[in-house]
């Protein structure tokens, strides 16, 4: 038999909810609720981490300084987000340390789309353009999040994606004006991240195992295939001002529901990925692995002299 | 050589020193020891990049031949770059990553604040922007000299092992030749046999903290300010310069 005050509180939380009163650390919430935000939180910091890599990739050959000095400020910028996430995070006792291992041990997940490589300068453009792109879309509903830290984190990581987003659009475009050699560079590029850009909404919303209850608790307010869509529609013109085709041959503009319809997704080629499958899975979780591991005994020194400092100051 | 051949070469050793050192901390990004050190190398990387972006446009409006500062940064062959060797060392492990930038950046503290009172404006300016950036990076290194220093046991003989290998580069940082000696004589360089005993005991009282010792080896190599690099330097640029080689002339 359930406790009559769990029933109590809970119809009280679902009220707050109903009312769009934000929940903050302090207050009661469901264990369930806890459980998909610290889920959700954690997954969500462990991709701005993981998405250090594919960029990081490029820095070095970034094709001029104010690229190189662009691409380093935005790669920065994720980690910075990995931080306020993680910290979002620990507002509901999660540890950050363990849900890294977590992630390590594969037990824990990260956004599929950075387990393909970037194979060309190109691939810095559609990573800002449509990775962040796809990201927005699925944050800014998130910035209206119930639960109050997360939202506000939201707020300002839309704001810098936003940036990134435009400095992706940017570099396609340069390519894609630029010199044969170029808008070959991009196209290709384009071809490559356009489907696994789809594929970051996550499965149809029939397949969805964890969105109904995250619906009515607010934690997700539009469902994957509506922001997969309002995606498309905003992707595709902007693809069509610079010239570059959509590798879709199904692609159709719909009169009838002011959208574009467009093809089926490799849906088998997004469950190898997540099950570790992907072209660079077990290269993104050895590089962070190795982080760690290398930079165990920098923490132990960071520690034990932290510890003396205190030793000193208290004697 | 006349003064603006001078200043060309000077600037240039200047730019290419933080270029090459912004190229090897960027190498960091994503495999830090933890997520608050990422964000830190990354922004000096970024810094030194800001750097080197600065001098390589005074470089490129006092050579006056209608070059960019990419042309200048990417465009050169190995041995016109003038860095000292320091700065191209690889990065081995965050210790030994620690130790080349402290060493550099108490050079680059001392050497800026002179700079910054460089008759030659824009040198001046250059360098007093720098100078602020300069500051942070320093007080980052310090700390985790003495962090590694008077850490563990293992911290303590890794960064003393990375401090012993490194410190056989850091007399290049005060190389001059008649560059500098025509420069000094119309206080547009800084004459660096000035900086060099404020240098050693900055360093020998962070090193006191952290309880390491100065070499007594004194043996010390040289060749980047003339050119002459070492081995790891052919790959690093080959890396910085994939893209404008493999697509000359071609707008980014």
């Amino acid at each position: 038999m359930k406790d009559i005050n769990i029933e109590e509180k809970e119809r009280e939380f679902q009220a707050k909810i109903d009312a769009d009163i934000k929940i903050e650390p302090n207050d009661w919430m469901p264990a369930e609720y806890r459980k998909t935000l610290i889920r959700q939180i954690s997954q969500h910091a462990h991709s701005e981490v993981v998405g250090m890599l594919p960029e990081g990739n490029w820095i070095t050959r970034a094709p001029n300084l104010r690229r190189k000095a662009v691409l380093l400020a935005k790669v920065q910028d994720e980690a910075g987000h990995g931080l306020y996430l993680y910290s979002a995070a620990e507002t509901l006792g999660s540890d950050r340390e363990a849900s890294i291992d977590d992630m390590h041990a594969g037990i824990a997940k990260y956004s599929s789309i950075f387990n393909y490589p970037t194979l060309s300068w190109a691939d810095m453009g559609m990573i800002g353009w449509l990775v962040d792109g796809a990201a927005i879309s699925n944050q800014v509903p998130l910035c209206r999040c119930s639960y109050g830290p997360y939202a506000r984190a939201m707020v300002r990581v839309c704001k810098e994606e936003s940036f990134h987003q435009r400095q992706g659009y940017e570099i396609a475009t340069t390519l894609a004006n630029g010199t044969p050699e170029q808008k070959a560079m991009a196209q290709e590029s384009f071809n490559r991240w356009w489907w696994p850009a789809l594929m970051m909404f996550g499965p149809t919303d029939a397949a969805s195992k964890h969105s109904a209850l995250s619906m009515k608790w607010k934690i997700k307010r539009v469902s994957n295939d509506e922001l997969r869509q309002q995606f498309v529609n905003v992707t595709v013109p902007q693809a069509e001002l610079i010239g570059l085709t959509i590798p879709d041959p199904d692609l159709n503009w719909n009169e009838e529901k002011q959208g574009y319809d467009f093809g089926t997704i490799n849906w088998e080629e997004f469950n190898q990925v997540v099950q570790g499958n992907g072209p660079c899975n077990k290269e993104r979780l050895d590089a962070r692995r190795q982080a760690k591991e290398n930079g165990m005994w920098v923490r132990e020194a960071a520690l034990a002299h932290a510890e003396k400092r205190k030793a000193k100051m208290a004697s | 050589m006349n003064k603006q051949e001078a200043i060309l070469e000077y600037t240039l050793r200047i730019a290419d020193d933080s270029l090459l050192l912004g190229h090897r901390i960027s190498e960091w990004c994503g495999h830090g020891p933890i997520l608050e050190e990422d964000i830190a190398l990354t922004n000096i990387a970024l810094d030194l990049i800001g750097q080197a972006t600065n001098f390589f446009d005074y470089a490129a409006k006092v050579q006056g031949e209608g070059k960019t500062c990419d042309d200048l940064a990417f465009l050169r062959l190995e041995r016109e770059y003038k860095n000292v060797l320091l700065v191209e060392q690889k990065n081995g492990h965050f210790g030994d990553t620690i130790a080349r930038q402290f060493f550099f950046d108490v050079f680059r503290k001392l050497f800026f604040e002179s700079l910054s009172k460089s008759t030659d404006q824009d040198l001046a300016a250059i360098a007093e922007k720098s100078l602020k950036e300069t500051r942070y990076h320093l007080k980052h290194s310090s700390e985790w000299i003495i962090r590694l220093g008077d850490g563990t046991q293992e911290s303590h003989d890794k960064i003393q092992g990375s401090v012993d290998y490194l410190w056989k580069f850091t007399d290049e940082l005060f190389f001059m030749d008649q560059v500098d000696e025509l420069l000094i004589k119309e206080n547009i360089a800084v004459d660096l046999t000035a900086l060099k005993a404020n240098w050693k005991s900055y360093i020998s009282e962070i090193f006191q903290e952290a309880t390491l010792n100065i070499p007594t080896n004194g043996w010390q190599q040289a060749g980047g300010r003339k050119g002459l690099h070492s081995e790891h330097m052919g790959y690093a640029l080959a890396e910085l310069q994939y893209m404008q080689r493999a697509y000359p002339n071609m707008q980014w």
